[in-house]
């Protein structure tokens, strides 16, 4: 069994927290992982992706083949739709619906977003606006996460509640106990679908 | 004790010089092999870790450590070969006596780099064998047995990773720590290379060559698998991008050390009827069979063109180039526009750029010469204000040489790692032609772009340009902020109208290091 994973964002947004929680899940339950990452330029401002490869067989690539991943977790809708000729035909899309816009040439909100919606399978909600409404404001990541939860599969929501203990531990109890809350609030979310 | 660690690649490297018994390890900040260094500062701080002023400080201080009987470790980004090639080239005539291994990041496609050459010319050019491991765990496993080869063989090794072995993660199996070398300095007078000695020391060189093939042929790395009637030759990654694809009737050489195992070459052209040459980078190897299998033998790769001539592996063309048939169910969205990474909100550089475009628009034949680091970023909207960036250090030199063939006014703009990386000659010899040019010094106290490493030059660059010869008042500093807008303009005005060499610093902290620093 395997599971193929693009996180995409926009660089800042901390897309590698989401891959360290998953990573951690993962590893605790001995599954074979590769996650490629980009670091340096990219970073300041620019569109980040990391490949994060789950399997319980031996992974080769640290990269995933065009049409074979299983799951996009998106922070930004736009950078949700770049990754899309990595999809496959039954792959799930998970994402921020709300555009963060620092460019001037951004495309057409509506019209991105119809494109969204005309996939076969997405998840979408505003994630900044859920973590507000938690008392959250910083778990927007945690949110997504858990919108993500049931199609990651291979390690289930409660692997990914109790690793996201273990990543977060050293911030304290209470940041722990909100990044959860976060995290329930999406898979909620997520299980609406 | 062994223990099962997830680890960057970079990091991968890193853990295993530490646990070959490292002594100290010198680097210049570069994507992607910062996080080499980066982790053994972290790690290990009982390990000599601190940030070099340039890769060739670097080179050498490693090699007065090899001299002193003990273990060293370079890192740097592809690029940094060339700033330490005479250090590197030379180091192969002298010889080694610690265990000394070069980490060379190459970055196929340019994530974060001006250019893809290729490390592994660079080893070939100094006669001096390639460690190219394929994953993490070999990067482990490999940088110690480099270590112990070094030593073995008296030679410098080149340990050649690629950004996206540099920056993915894996489970690594760590093995038992050995402890450092004594200290045991060399009486060796091969380190004396005067053209006397040097000849000698040349021709020890040659006469190792056919040692470091024989190691190559006969190492577990580098291995032939399968009976097919196609033959592929997968080198570091490539291997991994031949696996994935699960190609048919193939018989896979797996190369992760050089020289080119050339027995194990022609077995496999013996076996086969072409060869394919899966490597990341330059064609090196797909060049280098064309000699040892003859014009008439089928060899293809990014010369022929079956994979792409430039550009990294991908899951997808290594498939492409093997016949296997892609599975892409979507093409490209519609909706998409490219987002190019842009410096920070509050950063400096934006206030030193406002600035400069303020000033240089009232004079029409104005070239601005930029250089290698966040700055670069000038170059995009909304600033667009960069004439040029080529090399670290070259914004001062180019400048000094347009203003030589009569460009006015010829500015420069540096950061302040960069200058003292590569800046600070070229500014030298300005000062001495009393050339026409006004060089900006964008100082914010940190080397950026590459995440934050301390700046060799830090509080020391008033005293290096007067050290220099640059006069008294033609260092200014000011501070990079909207409201001294008017004082910064003026003063860059000021002294575009001087005529000799003019230092500017704007002087203020990057903000990803105060956000950090306030935490």
């Amino acid at each position: 069994m395997k599971k193929d994973i693009i996180l995409s964002g926009v660089g800042g947004q901390g897309i590698l927290s989401i891959a360290t929680v998953i990573g951690e899940a993962a590893t605790a339950a001995g599954l074979f992982l590769k996650q490629a990452e980009v670091h340096g330029m990219s970073q300041r401002g620019g569109d980040v992706q990391s490949n994060l490869r789950l399997s319980t067989e031996v992974i080769y690539s640290d990269l995933i083949p065009v049409g074979s991943v299983d799951l996009i977790i998106s922070m930004e809708p736009m950078e949700a739709l770049r990754y899309l000729p990595y999809l496959s035909r039954g792959g799930r899309v998970v994402t921020s619906s709300k555009p963060f816009v620092n460019i001037p040439d951004y495309p057409d909100h509506e019209a991105l977003l119809a494109e969204l919606a005309s996939l076969p399978d997405v998840v979408s909600l505003d994630i900044e606006e859920a973590a507000r409404s938690c008392g959250n404001p910083k778990g927007a990541n945690m949110v997504l996460l858990g919108m993500a939860a049931p199609a990651i599969g291979v390690v289930g929501a409660d692997e990914l509640r109790a690793a996201i203990g273990r990543v977060f531990a050293r911030k304290g109890d209470a940041v722990v106990a909100a990044n959860r809350q976060a995290f329930d609030l999406g898979l909620a979310e997520a299980l609406k679908y | 004790m062994s223990e099962k660690r997830l680890l960057l690649g970079d990091e991968a490297v890193a853990l295993g010089a530490l646990h070959a018994g490292l002594s100290g390890v010198y680097s210049y900040p570069g994507t992607p092999s910062t996080e080499v260094t980066e982790f053994i500062q972290n790690y290990a701080p009982e390990v000599r870790s601190r940030w070099c002023t340039n890769e060739k400080t670097a080179m050498e201080a490693a090699l007065g450590m090899s001299y002193a009987g003990k273990r060293a470790l370079v890192c740097m980004k592809h690029v940094g070969m060339n700033v330490c090639a005479d250090a590197f080239v030379n180091a192969a005539v002298t010889g080694v006596k610690g265990g000394l291994v070069v980490l060379a990041a190459d970055d196929p496609s340019m994530h974060s780099s001006q250019n893809e050459q290729d490390s592994r010319f660079y080893a070939q050019f100094a006669m001096v064998p390639v460690f190219e491991p394929s994953d993490q765990q070999e990067a482990y496993d490999m940088i110690r047995e480099a270590f112990a080869f070094s030593e073995e063989i008296g030679l410098p090794v080149l340990f050649r990773v690629v950004t996206r072995l540099a920056h993915s993660r894996a489970a690594v199996l760590t093995g038992d720590p050995s402890s450092q070398n004594a200290l045991e300095p060399s009486s060796d007078r091969g380190w004396i290379l005067l053209p006397a000695i040097a000849r000698r020391q040349y021709l020890k060189l040659i006469d190792k060559q056919p040692l470091l093939l024989s190691a190559s042929e006969g190492t577990h790395h580098n291995l032939l698998e399968g009976t097919g009637a196609r033959g592929v030759i997968a080198c570091g990654i490539g291997y991994n991008y031949v696996k994935e694809a699960d190609a048919q009737n193939i018989t896979l050489l797996k190369v992760s050390q050089y020289p080119l195992p050339e027995a194990q070459v022609k077995a496999l052209a013996a076996r086969c009827s072409s060869i394919l040459v899966v490597e990341d980078g330059q064609p090196v190897v797909e060049q280098g069979i064309k000699a040892l299998l003859g014009a008439g033998y089928p060899v293809e790769g990014r010369l022929s063109g079956r994979l792409p001539r430039t550009g990294e592996l991908t899951p997808d063309n290594v498939a492409a180039a093997l016949g296997v048939p892609s599975s892409r169910a979507f093409g490209s969205a519609q909706n998409l526009a490219p987002r190019p990474p842009q410096l920070c909100p509050g950063c400096g550089h934006r206030d030193v750029y406002a600035a400069l475009n303020q000033v240089v628009a009232e004079y029409p034949g104005a070239r601005v010469f930029g250089d290698i680091g966040c700055y670069t970023l000038g170059a995009l909207p909304p600033f667009s204000a960069l004439a040029s960036c080529v090399d670290m250090g070259a914004s001062i030199t180019m400048a000094k040489g347009a203003a030589d063939a009569g460009i006015f006014p010829a500015v420069a703009v540096i950061g302040d790692s960069t200058f003292t990386h590569s800046g600070m000659t070229g500014l030298l010899d300005a000062v001495n032609d009393h050339s026409r040019i006004t060089v900006i010094i964008s100082d914010n106290l940190t080397t950026a772009m590459t995440g934050g490493q301390d700046s060799a030059g830090t509080n020391k660059f008033e005293a290096i340009c007067l050290g220099l010869g640059v006069e008294p008042e033609h260092v200014r500093v000011v501070v990079p902020l909207p409201a001294n807008m008017p004082e910064i303009t003026r003063i860059i005005r000021e002294e575009i109208e001087y005529d000799g060499v003019s230092v500017i610093i704007p002087r203020r902290e990057c903000m990803q290091t105060l956000r950090r620093h306030k935490k």
